[in-house]
């Protein structure tokens, strides 16, 4: 989208999934070493790892491609 | 006794972690961010109340559909679809898409040619000062309660989950939304739209991910659901989970409703007329970059809301199937919210319709993830609060200060009042958010009287863009009889119960099916006065209908690289997929 700025919504967007994603795939991975003492329903499936890594990757990759994007245009503008 | 002061003393559903909080308020650094780097991008009226026309058909679609996918909705529809059963998803499939595919190859041409700032802008240009100012009048009043509602709504929801005061939770969200909506004006408002599009996916769908694993897949959950209401002597329980067989009679369905109430009061007239003519949503297509663009958008928000059921609906129904009292292990039945806020219904441990979803969200959700979903509750409330605000800055700024004060006002002097406007606007809708909180009434009736309002504009827009013989007082007089006969039916309803014989054909008739037969009856009324005062009234030349009316408006045609580029061929795609999806559910 073109916003007049350097920063598109999808940067924002990838931005806001990824931290999201890592807090949340870290929060995860730090409950299969220490598990809480109330369990809840399918907690055996450690949700917060894998949905947490999913939004990472998802929000990173989007966050980078972005960024990339728009250190391409600034060059062939410059050039 | 109020019921918020009652949910003081309630126990909170759940409670929330250190990474919880981080998430949470990483939320709210992050949209004053981005209203502080878009301040310097609204500078102009185009800039700041339609975000300089730049967007793309994407950003324009998920905005589009966002301004609708607030929490009290999500909310409000899973626990519909815990009362009502799948019906509900009625509001998500006919109660939507043919609207939105209407909007995007029949109406959006003439929105977006014609170069209108609102609806109520467009009935100027077609029929004077008359209709505009019963309409821009209405939604105004209408948008900033409504902004007021969901504040209101959002305080009590952060009361029952997490136990937070709803002083702080009605002050912290209106002065975020003033400050990001007052500098970046719509392109703000638009940004955090989309951001919350996401924010609400990523929170909501682990919920019917792991439900249907829980429950056995669908038929699982078909069958517990059936066990359950049988268990708790539940008429018609097989009705709960099929989307049309049960609609022959109002009496063989949960929501005491037939299928003439759906198709005709719900997909013809209250669909049409919310996402055609209510300007919250239509500012958000209008800002699209170019035609194709504006024309993509709806039908791109149409696909994205075929699927929302599946984060809606599907949870009111797992609810149904899977929730059960964690100390006795008995089956939960939610109550109305009046039952549950009750004094007896709080000694009991009820809990509301409403509460389904983050009842839901506690059942599956640890730290983390529990504070994503309800980061994600808060986006959707704010998000609707900003999407009030700025359609009513807009309709204030150019229907009734640029139309009715102020003609001679400069574009500069726009700017500057729709900021002000803003500000002014998140006040009075914290001033309405305290009077619901008194007096809780006041809920039932604006939620009425939003209904009201919009199945009358679609009569008159309709008729506005389609058929160049209607006159000026036919619009504005159509509009009023419309409104007014509105008013009038939900009035005789109230005063005698008996009325609804009439006015929805059967006793049997809920309150869902009063609104559209009610709402089928007065956008009727509206169309035949204004036919009736259109004969007997003269019409404007055709000169003065260029650009506005169907025959005498040029459409640019766009010639498209391939099929894959034409609004037609997607918007056909959409139709075929909504069939389906209506002979799966059956």
């Amino acid at each position: 989208m073109k916003t007049g700025g350097a920063l598109s919504i999808w940067f924002f967007t990838g931005l806001c999934l990824g931290v999201n994603g890592l807090l949340i795939f870290i929060t995860g991975i730090y409950e299969i070493i220490h598990p809480p003492q109330q369990q809840l329903v399918l907690s055996d499936l450690h949700a917060n790892v894998w949905w947490g890594g999913i939004l990472l990757v998802l929000g990173g990759r989007r966050t980078i491609q972005k960024k990339h994007a728009r250190e391409r245009k600034r060059m062939s503008k410059n050039s | 006794m109020n019921p918020a002061l009652l949910l003081l003393n309630s126990s909170t559903l759940v409670h929330l972690s250190p990474v919880d909080l981080v998430i949470i308020v990483f939320y709210f650094a992050l949209v004053l961010g981005i209203g502080l780097y878009l301040k310097g991008q609204a500078n102009t009226g185009e800039d700041f109340f339609m975000a300089g026309r730049e967007m793309t058909a994407w950003v324009a679609g998920l905005a589009f559909l966002s301004a609708n996918l607030g929490s009290l909705e999500l909310m409000g529809w899973a626990g519909n679809s815990y009362k009502y059963g799948i019906l509900a998803a009625h509001w998500y499939w006919i109660g939507a898409i043919p609207a939105m595919l209407f909007l995007a190859l029949i109406m959006m041409p003439f929105y977006y040619v014609c170069k209108t700032h609102s609806v109520p802008g467009y009935l100027k240009l077609r029929f004077g000062t008359g209709a505009q100012a019963i309409s821009s009048i209405s939604f105004a009043f209408m948008t900033v309660l409504m902004s007021g509602i969901n504040m209101y709504a959002m305080a009590v929801v952060m009361r029952v989950v997490l136990g937070w005061d709803l002083n702080f939770s009605i002050l912290v969200s209106s002065l975020t939304v003033a400050a990001y909506v007052a500098l970046g004006g719509l392109r703000s408002a638009i940004f955090n739209e989309v951001l919350q599009f996401f924010l609400i996916w990523a929170g909501a769908l682990l919920i019917p991910i792991l439900g249907l694993i829980e429950a056995g897949g669908w038929s699982g959950m078909q069958a517990k659901i059936m066990q359950n209401l049988t268990e708790l002597h539940v008429a018609n329980p097989g009705s709960y989970t099929h989307l049309w067989s049960t609609l022959g009679h109002f009496n063989t369905n949960p929501m005491g409703i037939n299928w003439a109430g759906i198709v005709f009061g719900l997909g013809a007239v209250i669909s049409m007329g919310y996402w055609t003519t209510d300007f919250l949503v239509i500012q958000r297509v209008l800002a699209a970059k170019d035609l194709r663009s504006a024309e993509m958008a709806p039908i791109i928000g149409a696909a994205f809301k075929m699927c929302v059921p599946f984060i809606v609906i599907l949870p009111g129904l797992l609810g149904l199937a899977l929730l059960r009292d964690p100390n006795t292990g008995h089956l939960l039945r939610l109550v109305p919210a009046d039952i549950a806020w009750s004094p007896s219904g709080q000694a009991q441990g009820l809990h509301g319709y409403d509460e389904v979803l983050p009842l839901m969200l506690a059942r599956y959700c640890g730290p983390g993830l529990l504070g994503l979903g309800i980061t994600a509750l808060i986006a959707g409330f704010m998000s609707g609060m900003a999407g009030n605000v700025s359609a009513f800055t807009t309709v204030w700024t150019y229907d009734i200060y640029g139309t009715l004060l102020n003609k001679n006002a400069s574009d500069e002097s726009k700017v500057r009042m729709g900021r002000w406007v803003t500000v002014i606007g998140v006040f009075i809708s914290i001033g309405t958010a305290y009077l619901v909180m008194h007096a809780q009434s006041i809920m039932d009736y604006v939620q009425a009287l939003f209904s009201f309002f919009i199945a009358p504009l679609f009569g008159t827009v309709i008729l506005g863009m389609l058929w160049k013989r209607a006159t000026p007082t036919g619009g504005w007089t159509g509009l009023l009889a419309g409104t007014l006969s509105s008013v009038g039916m939900y009035a005789w309803v109230k005063v005698d119960p008996e009325a609804v014989r009439y006015v929805a054909l059967s006793m049997d008739a809920q309150d869902q099916a009063q609104n559209m037969f009610r709402a089928l009856w007065c956008c009727l009324i509206c169309i035949v006065v204004t036919v009736v005062v259109s004969y007997l009234t003269k019409p404007k030349p055709d000169s003065e209908l260029k650009d506005v009316v169907y025959g005498l408006t040029p459409i640019p045609k766009t010639e498209h690289a391939t099929i894959f580029h034409s609004p037609v061929f997607w918007a056909a795609v959409v139709a075929v997929i909504f069939i389906i999806l209506q002979i799966i559910f059956w």
